[in-house]
């Protein structure tokens, strides 16, 4: 029994995220929660069971699919989205293409993260979402340090960073036009850490690539990338085998794996606790296009 | 178990907040490498000689051009001890939003002044926000000691300066420390070079500084968030996230403004863990002994600790709009709580000077980052404690109707006294020596429902019964005490407001009091039965439920005609909603007969 009314500070993150999970299913007609399989989307679907027990979660999720995916990923997603008894919907970058409404970059660096916009944004729009749940963490990139639990998008989808709603106490303001959406990060004010240290203390399962395992691999700028069917080697790239893991899961051309042995949620905290290298600093071909890359990408739309 | 610990910084653009942030986390081993690597090359780039730590944290392009933090950031570090989370926000006057912004959820605030130009208005500006947002700890850091050659003197100036200002403020928890952010000095440890200085280093502070108490455990409050409803495991719970106080299973609770009570049966953190004891800022899940209409924006508290309820509202607010300004007589969408109601600025006090804390009370409006006193009137009535008290019940927002967009923050200080020097004279005569025991029976319904003819009936058979009796109609009262309002949603409630207080000084008197009124909403008539209860005065609630057809067809007055035609708008059941009582103590429908039946019914109830 608690005597000193203490919480601890993941219980104080969970609530705080709770909160806003009941917040908008009370005040919005139809949210979704964007699901990608990976990490920071595993535990905001696990913690929004818990905000609803024991009834099921009153919104669908939504997977924004490139293609180029990790069969691990998709294989786990599935699973997830049944143990859950929530509707899953899909919506894809290769509908996209083939529709001619984006066009594939092309060349060997080709990546779908760009082109992920779009869909996501016709997603939101054909099911007339008006909020949507992301997984983005504060503590990822300094841009995401500044926007709000509710962010709002106008209805291309925009984020205006100079005038956002200013957001005090717990009363969120989520009040918008038809045709606009919201979009909600219950998620903050948890750094790469909590995420780890809850997925210990919930035992939360993650797809098996989040853990030390062997793999073929190949070197490209820097970053250690999986060798996969979506991937074309460039001249002087060879792959080889190296007992590695991701720290994120995302677009498999472009999704970089560190050399690890964590094989254990338990090793991989161990492992993140000394860690000197941001996630997305070490392992996203994408965010290392300008100093001002996520932002940029933020103003279109991008989670 | 490590605590969570929330704090704001404020500082200009010159006080070195920002390399005092970036030293936080660089001394603390929370920055990457790949982070410094940047701000390194970004220096260089520049041409500084040492890594601008500031860099770290002024994180959007429009930032960095203009070499000034525009928004609130956050940061994150943490030690074995504690998990911080830095609301960085920026100094200047024109920046005041962003401060109020980042400073509401804090438990310390950590405000800088350079040492060498000691506490200036904007220092004072800072101190003076974080006691209006209620954050119990200060810390002032006297910063750039190394330019004043590390003078104990300086310090010491400084420090009787600002604790001079502070004894004008409401800080409970005041601290100074001398640093040098640049080189390090009491910022993770101790320096060496003020051997003078006998506190601690800045991190060893914010490690251990006291804020578990810091929490309203007394006074129990759970505003309803959401009502979670699962047919499959026959489950109805009430989640929330508690606002104050400690809920145990077994306690006996009272639901506001219905005012019913019940005891709770169970409490539930998320997934369904049983919970013995609640507390904020728990997310849980209440479910309660008795099957009652609870809904999102009641309040669970005890009965005998209940919170203000009422529709005017003193508060402090914090104006954030650019393009618009405060103005008594605007009104505003409110949300207070769980509870979303709309609200009538019905006074503006004064503007505050931030720099002087001077009042200007002939102000007659609020711009954009002005501090003022305001009055306001709410539609449905709020559940609310002083600020002070507690944070969670005492603060709201302001949204305004059209731009969708979050004008003001609000602190209440207290419900609106009628004149503060009047007191309540109390009499020498105590109801039980009266004659007659009276009560209020009110009957709600829409226009031409047939209230007035049952009570006319009413009033008749009690008074030919030798019971004092007097009908209050609601056409009647327009001619008189009355006339002055209209039918706006305003107006309708104040209309009712004033005839309940009529009703209720009635029934005190030992009257039965026969109100025959529309009253379209239900928060206005739980108002009313909040009075009466609060008297001990018993309150009938009888429900006139004749179907809108029915009541168009008999059209008495050709209101219902005019309506349709256009010709009158806000009109209960055409254009302007009726809520209908949830729990009535008497529903009468057109099959009961006519008014002398249903007369005879509610006489009936009442001798019953």
């Amino acid at each position: 029994m608690t005597t000193t009314y203490e919480l601890s500070h993941l219980r104080a993150l969970e609530a705080e995220a709770v909160h806003i999970f009941r917040e908008v299913a009370a005040t919005f007609e139809r949210p979704a929660l964007l699901f990608s399989g990976g990490k920071d989307s595993v535990v905001m679907l696990h913690v929004a069971g818990k905000a609803f027990w024991p009834a099921a979660l009153p919104f669908p999720v939504l997977h924004v699919d490139t293609g180029h995916n990790f069969d691990e990923v998709i294989e786990f997603r599935d699973r997830a989205v049944r143990r859950h008894g929530v509707r899953l919907v899909i919506g894809s970058v290769q509908d996209d293409i083939d529709a001619g409404r984006v066009v594939e970059e092309a060349g060997p660096r080709a990546s779908r993260n760009r082109l992920q916009t779009a869909t996501l944004l016709r997603s939101i729009q054909r099911h007339r979402f008006d909020a949507v749940f992301g997984g983005a963490r504060r503590d990822e990139e300094k841009a995401r340090a500044k926007e709000r639990v509710f962010s709002f998008g106008d209805e291309f989808g925009q984020w205006d960073p100079r005038n956002q709603r200013p957001e005090l106490w717990n009363l969120y303001n989520g009040r918008h036009r038809a045709g606009e959406h919201i979009r909600v990060f219950p998620l903050s004010n948890w750094t790469e850490l909590d995420i780890w240290q809850y997925i210990v203390d919930e035992e939360i399962e993650l797809p098996a690539i989040y853990y030390a395992h062997r793999r073929n691999v190949f070197q490209r700028d820097g970053m250690l990338l999986a060798h996969t069917r979506h991937v074309t080697l460039l001249e002087g790239e060879i792959p080889y085998q190296a007992t590695v893991r991701f720290r994120t899961v995302g677009d498999a051309t472009c999704t970089g794996c560190v050399e690890s042995s964590a094989a254990t949620p338990e090793a991989v905290v161990a492992e993140v606790a000394v860690t000197r290298v941001t996630e997305r600093g070490a392992t996203r071909a994408d965010d290392r296009i300008s100093e001002a890359g996520m932002e940029d990408r933020k103003k279109d739309g991008y989670f | 178990m490590p605590q969570l610990l929330r704090l704001a910084t404020a500082g200009g653009v010159d006080d070195g907040k920002s390399t005092l942030i970036g030293r936080l986390l660089h001394d603390s081993k929370t920055i990457f490498e790949d982070q410094l690597a940047a701000v390194e090359r970004t220096s260089r780039e520049r041409g500084d000689d040492y890594p601008d730590l500031a860099l770290l944290t002024d994180g959007l392009c429009a930032e960095r051009e203009q070499g000034i933090t525009i928004d609130v950031a956050h940061r994150y570090f943490a030690t074995p001890k504690r998990k911080f989370i830095i609301a960085d926000t920026p100094g200047h006057v024109q920046y005041t939003r962003n401060m109020v912004t980042g400073a509401s959820n804090a438990d310390l605030a950590l405000v800088l002044v350079d040492a060498r130009k000691g506490v200036l208005e904007q220092s004072r500006r800072h101190a003076f926000l974080a006691s209006l947002l209620g954050i119990p700890h200060l810390v002032l850091c006297v910063n750039k000691m190394d330019l004043v050659g590390w003078s104990a003197e300086r310090f010491s100036e400084i420090r009787e300066e600002f604790s001079q200002f502070a004894m004008k403020l409401n800080v409970a928890d005041l601290t100074f420390v001398p640093v040098s952010a640049l080189h390090g000095d009491n910022i993770v440890h101790r320096s060496a070079s003020m051997p003078w200085y006998e506190g601690t280093s800045l991190l060893h502070h914010l490690e251990e500084v006291h804020i578990s108490s810091d929490r309203n455990l007394i006074d129990a409050r759970f505003p309803v968030q959401y009502v979670i409803r699962s047919q499959q495991h026959d489950f109805r719970g009430y989640a929330g996230t508690v606002a104050g106080g400690v809920f145990k299973p077994g306690d006996e609770i009272v639901v506001l403004p219905s005012g019913f009570t019940s005891s709770v049966r169970a409490i539930w953190g998320p997934g369904g863990e049983p919970i013995d004891e609640a507390f904020a800022p728990q997310a849980v899940t209440v479910q309660l002994a008795d099957e009652l209409d609870v809904s999102r924006g009641d309040l669970i508290c005890r009965p005998n600790n209940r919170p203000h309820l009422g529709t005017d509202v003193d508060a402090m607010i914090c104006w954030f709009a650019e393009h618009a300004a405060l103005r008594p007589g605007a009104r505003y969408t409110i949300r207070h709580t769980t509870r979303t109601t709309k609200a009538r600025v019905s006074a503006l006090d004064y503007r505050l000077d931030v720099r002087t804390l001077h009042r200007d009370e002939t102000t007659e409006t609020l711009s954009l980052n002005d501090i003022g006193r305001i009055r306001l009137r709410t539609q449905q009535p709020l559940l609310f404690d002083p600020y002070r008290r507690n944070r969670g019940t005492g603060s709201f927002i302001l949204i305004d109707e059209t731009t969708n967009d979050t004008v003001a923050a609000g602190m209440i200080t207290g419900p609106v006294l009628p004149a503060a020097q009047v007191v309540w004279q109390s009499t020498a005569v105590g109801r039980h020596e009266r004659a007659t025991r009276g009560l209020t029976v009110w009957l709600t319904g829409l226009s031409a429902s047939g209230k007035s003819a049952v009570a006319v009936e009413l009033e008749r058979r009690l008074v030919a019964a030798g019971r004092p009796a007097y009908l209050l109609d609601g056409d009647n009262v327009r001619h008189g005490l009355n006339a002055d309002l209209g039918f706006s949603a305003p107006d309708r409630t104040e209309n009712v407001r004033r005839l309940g207080e009529v009703a209720r000084l009635f029934a005190d008197a030992g009257v039965v009091a026969v109100v025959s009124l529309i009253s379209p909403y239900r928060a206005d008539r739980e108002l009313v039965r909040a009075t009466h209860q609060a008297a001990g005065l018993p309150f009938v609630e009888v429900f006139v439920d004749t179907p809108v057809e029915v009541c168009e067809a008999r059209d008495p007055k050709g209101m219902y005609a005019r309506a349709r035609a256009g010709e009158i708008t806000g009109f209960t059941g055409i254009d302007d909603p009726y809520e209908a009582p949830d729990t009535p103590d008497l529903v009468l429908r057109p099959a009961d007969g006519d008014p002398a039946a249903m007369a005879a019914k509610v006489l009936a109830l009442l001798e019953g």
